[in-house]
């Protein structure tokens, strides 16, 4: 599967990054714990969190992740999505809190984070 | 790869906006050199980690890369508080991050644990009041 019919799927808004919709995504890891994230995410996988600031946009460039997912409805901070558009991140968001976000998108058949 | 590649990148202690752009410059000189992508997994994670542990907790440092035909090392080296106990520090879990840095999802106390996962060998060397050196290495093949 790949991000544009998650968005579609999920009625996400995409704040950055719309040409790379087309990009496929391998799994999911929720967790607001940067290190728990680099840890334990992989490459390909979205990455649901509450948290909008900078330096989530290392953790995704490092860990090759297909996509950020902001969860509540929450949007990146502005210097968040400058550093999104230079180092061509995806962040898209979420009205669903991070539980029914992964439940949504288990049901879509993203399941492990391999 | 002929002569041995080396680089340097200095990272100043409480710059969040500037972190982590010396472990996404290293990730990417990495892979200009053709080093395998495992491999260059493993150094972009425990980069990140060390590069956050001087954000973090130190005044300034510098993180060297050097790369051979056998190995990647890094030498992460800061000026700031160092560690007085460095098997606790290495404990998962354990974390002195203050609770500005932990809404920021920093302080899961699993960086340096993080890093020695990643590597084939880390050596800390700490002295309190003067600053932390961390020598990572990993094998290319
Ligand atoms: N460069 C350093 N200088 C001084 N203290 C350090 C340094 N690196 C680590 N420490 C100490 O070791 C502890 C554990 O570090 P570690 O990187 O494992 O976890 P953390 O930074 O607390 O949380 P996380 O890395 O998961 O965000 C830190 O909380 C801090 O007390
Ligand atoms: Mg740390």
């Amino acid at each position: 599967m790949n991000l544009s019919e998650i968005v579609k799927n999920l009625d996400l808004v995409v704040c950055c990054g719309e040409e790379k919709l087309q990009q496929q995504v391998t799994g999911g890891y929720v967790s607001d714990l940067l290190s728990d994230v680099i840890a334990n995410s992989a490459a390909g996988n979205v990455w649901a969190t509450m948290q909008v600031h900078v330096n989530i946009v290392a953790v995704a460039v490092l860990k090759e992740l297909a996509a950020i997912i902001l969860v509540q409805g929450r949007s990146p901070a502005e210097d968040t999505l400058r550093k999104a558009r230079e180092e061509n991140v995806t962040i898209l968001s979420s009205k669903l809190p991070a539980y029914e976000t992964a439940g949504r998108l288990y049901e879509l058949g993203i399941g492990s984070r391999k | 790869m002929g002569k041995p590649f080396s680089h340097s990148f200095i990272v100043e202690g409480r710059n969040f906006v500037q972190a982590g752009t010396a472990s996404t410059k290293i990730k990417t000189m990495l892979k200009e050199l053709g080093i395998d992508g495992g491999v260059v997994r493993r150094v972009a994670i425990a980069t990140y980690e060390a590069e956050m542990n001087i954000v973090m907790y130190a005044n300034s440092g510098t993180v060297v890369l050097e790369v051979t035909p056998e190995v990647v090392r890094l030498n992460v080296n800061d000026r700031g508080p160092g560690i007085s106990d460095i098997d606790l520090a290495m404990q998962e879990g354990y974390s002195t991050a203050t609770p500005e840095m932990r809404e920021m999802g920093f302080g899961a106390g699993m960086g340096l644990p993080n890093i020695k996962k990643n590597a084939d060998d880390l050596r800390i060397k700490s002295t309190v009041g003067e600053g932390t050196n961390l020598e990572i290495t990993f094998r290319i093949n």
